[in-house]
């Protein structure tokens, strides 16, 4: 591969960010600055009532509320460029600490559902398309229809009420025993405590994988080179892994690096239901308790790690695929 | 399956049809039943609380004796409505889009272009939070948001649809005979664009429904005056751990075979509306 190309290929794709991140900022701080929700009210909550105009216009002051809004804008953008958040209303820490802390106990959480989810629907779709309307062909789509209209807190909610309350196999809720901190606790309690919420965000996740692969499997197998291996005498299963796999396997790896969107917005609602407390979670507190420094902040960070996961799946496609790599070479 | 017992004497364009009324009935049922039995959910009887599901209370009943039979049809109905009204909201704003960008040249293209790409360069669940933030919450909040983020997929559909019309055959022959821009717009592309909004549009109840659920149940929609379906599962969630099982389970499956209905409606229409298919 040239490397002068794939140079040039992320300097095109680190300007497209910059501009797209420009475009974002620019756009969520228009729609939270029109908020009806007083950023101040949400802030004092239940202490609405003690603190008087004087003390208001103290804490106005100093998150600079008493400024037009576009000039707000400006001095917010460019603390952004130099890398400060700014400060968490709800946490009283900085942003980008808090985004970190919290996206590494999302992080773990949404591995492991990502890869459970990448591996089962891609079994599953290879199952289903090697044999089209076989029995095992219909219930495995079944599944992948049903789950595509279930929403996602509802399969924690049935997973929480099976597993946690009727058998007690798993916690209730968080991420470690509680009472104890995150540094206390061994990989096993953290695992445990992982199990279901992944395990609902998996349910979910196959069903787009499998679907695909299983188009791409159909295709295969009605391919002409599938013909010739068969007329060659070689078997339904040696066609499968040795032919239709390899082709459908880089558009399952491409589409489940794009998905991550899905994975993110996943992880809010799984997040919410087993209380875990992740960068999911954290979004709709700085959402509900109106922490707008947060909540801007995970807009951006959001942003960048969809953007990420788009662009790996360029870079797979474009750089992997033995017939993409020969195109781009000549 | 069920398929095969009238596979018989049906082809497959009636089997459709017949799938098309059945899921039509579905919604008329929903309503008709939120309309007749739906207000008997606001009822509360302290001697009948708790209870699991049996033959009087099919779904049981909540902490205050309330039917959840009638809670859910009523909260099916606000969900339906809520996701119906963002859904038709958007793919109007789709269909703008999408003919703008289509027609009015490629500076207001590009424009358009980088808009869709700007309203999916944050994962979809943050952007709804985002935009109900802006709103305030409540139920209109809901509603806008679920519309202002879910065109981009029917934009991009609308626009391909107009560029590949405009430059067919048909259209530019049109013209030569001194048929006028509006006469060709009317007679040759809108009996092509029609089925492709329609379809475009049911296609999209399924996600806007699950959308406006899952803001709904994270708290930035309605309050309980507004028992919505994901306000329903939300309240169900306190009573989770004392065994109320039945509180979720019952209002999250008609959910999802309401979605479902959708979505199987929206994909035999297009069976029957598509040119290339309807004769199978």
């Amino acid at each position: 591969m040239p490397q002068s190309l794939f140079l040039k290929f992320l300097l095109q794709k680190s300007i497209k960010l910059l501009v797209l991140l420009g475009a974002v900022a620019l756009l969520s701080f228009f729609l939270v600055s029109r908020s009806p929700i007083d950023p101040i009210d949400a802030y004092v909550g239940a202490a609405i009532l003690k603190i008087s105009p004087e003390q208001r216009e103290v804490i106005a002051d100093r998150w600079g509320l008493d400024k037009p809004p576009a000039e707000r804008f400006f001095c917010w953008a460019g603390r952004l460029v130099r890398g400060d958040f700014g400060i968490s209303t709800i946490y009283n820490e900085p942003v980008l600490s808090v985004i970190g802390k919290r996206f590494i106990t999302s992080f773990w959480l949404m591995l492991l559902a990502w890869s459970f989810s990448g591996v089962l629907g891609f079994l599953l779709g290879i199952a289903a398309g090697a044999q089209e309307e076989s029995l095992l062909d219909r219930v495995i789509r079944l599944y992948a229809f049903t789950m595509a209209s279930t929403p996602t807190f509802w399969v924690g909610m049935v997973l929480l009420t099976i597993f946690s309350i009727e058998l007690d196999w798993t916690p209730i809720c968080c991420a470690w025993p509680p009472g104890m901190s995150a540094e206390e606790t061994c990989f096993w309690q953290r695992l445990h405590h992982l199990l279901l919420p992944a395990l609902t965000l998996s349910l979910i996740g196959v069903a787009q994988i499998t679907l695909h692969t299983r188009g791409k499997m159909i295709e295969a197998m009605n391919s002409e080179y599938v013909i010739f291996a068969r007329a060659q005498g070689d078997s339904t299963l040696g066609i499968v892994f040795r032919h239709a796999v390899r082709n459908a396997a880089l558009p399952a790896i491409t589409l489940q690096f794009a998905s991550l969107g899905e994975l993110f917005g996943g992880a809010v609602l799984a997040e919410q239901v087993f209380s875990y407390p992740g960068l999911g979670k954290t979004t709709v507190e700085a959402g509900i308790r109106g922490d707008v420094p947060l909540l801007l902040g995970i807009v951006i960070f959001s942003a960048i790690f969809v953007f990420f996961g788009n662009t790996l799946a360029d870079i797979i496609y474009k750089y992997i695929d033995p017939r993409m790599r020969r195109m781009a070479g000549t | 399956m069920f398929v095969q017992l009238y596979r018989i004497h049906l082809n497959r364009r009636s089997r459709t049809l017949v799938t098309v009324i059945s899921c039509l009935a579905l919604f008329a049922a929903v309503f008709l039943g939120a309309w007749l039995y739906g207000e008997n959910g606001e009822i509360t009887n302290l001697q009948l609380r708790k209870l699991p599901p049996s033959w009087e209370q099919p779904f049981g009943t909540d902490w205050l004796g309330r039917d959840m039979f009638a809670r859910t049809l009523k909260g099916l109905r606000i969900s339906l409505m809520i996701g119906l009204s963002a859904a038709t909201a958007s793919a109007i704003i789709a269909l703008i889009l999408g003919l703008a960008a289509a027609t009015l040249g490629k500076a207001v293209d590009t424009a358009v272009t980088w808009l869709i790409d700007v309203a999916i360069a944050t994962p979809h669940l943050i952007l709804l939070i985002l935009i109900a933030f802006a709103c305030g919450g409540g139920a209109k909040g809901v509603i806008i948001a679920v519309a202002a983020s879910h065109w981009p997929v029917l934009t991009r559909i609308i626009r391909a649809e107009v560029l590949q019309l405009r430059s067919s055959a048909f259209i530019h022959l049109s013209a030569k005979l001194g048929r006028g821009p509006l006469w060709i717009a009317w007679h040759h592309m809108l009996p092509h664009l029609l089925p492709q909004f329609v379809i475009g549009l049911l296609l999209m109840f399924p996600h806007a429904i699950l959308h406006a659920a899952a803001l709904t149940f994270l708290g930035f929609g309605m309050s309980p005056h507004t028992p919505a379906i994901g306000v329903l599962l939300a309240e169900s969630m306190r009573y989770l751990s004392m065994g109320l099982w039945w509180l979720a389970v019952a209002p999250g499956l008609t959910l999802i075979i309401s979605v479902q209905a959708f979505d199987i409606l929206g994909n035999s229409l297009r069976v029957l509306l598509d040119p290339k298919t309807c004769r199978e």
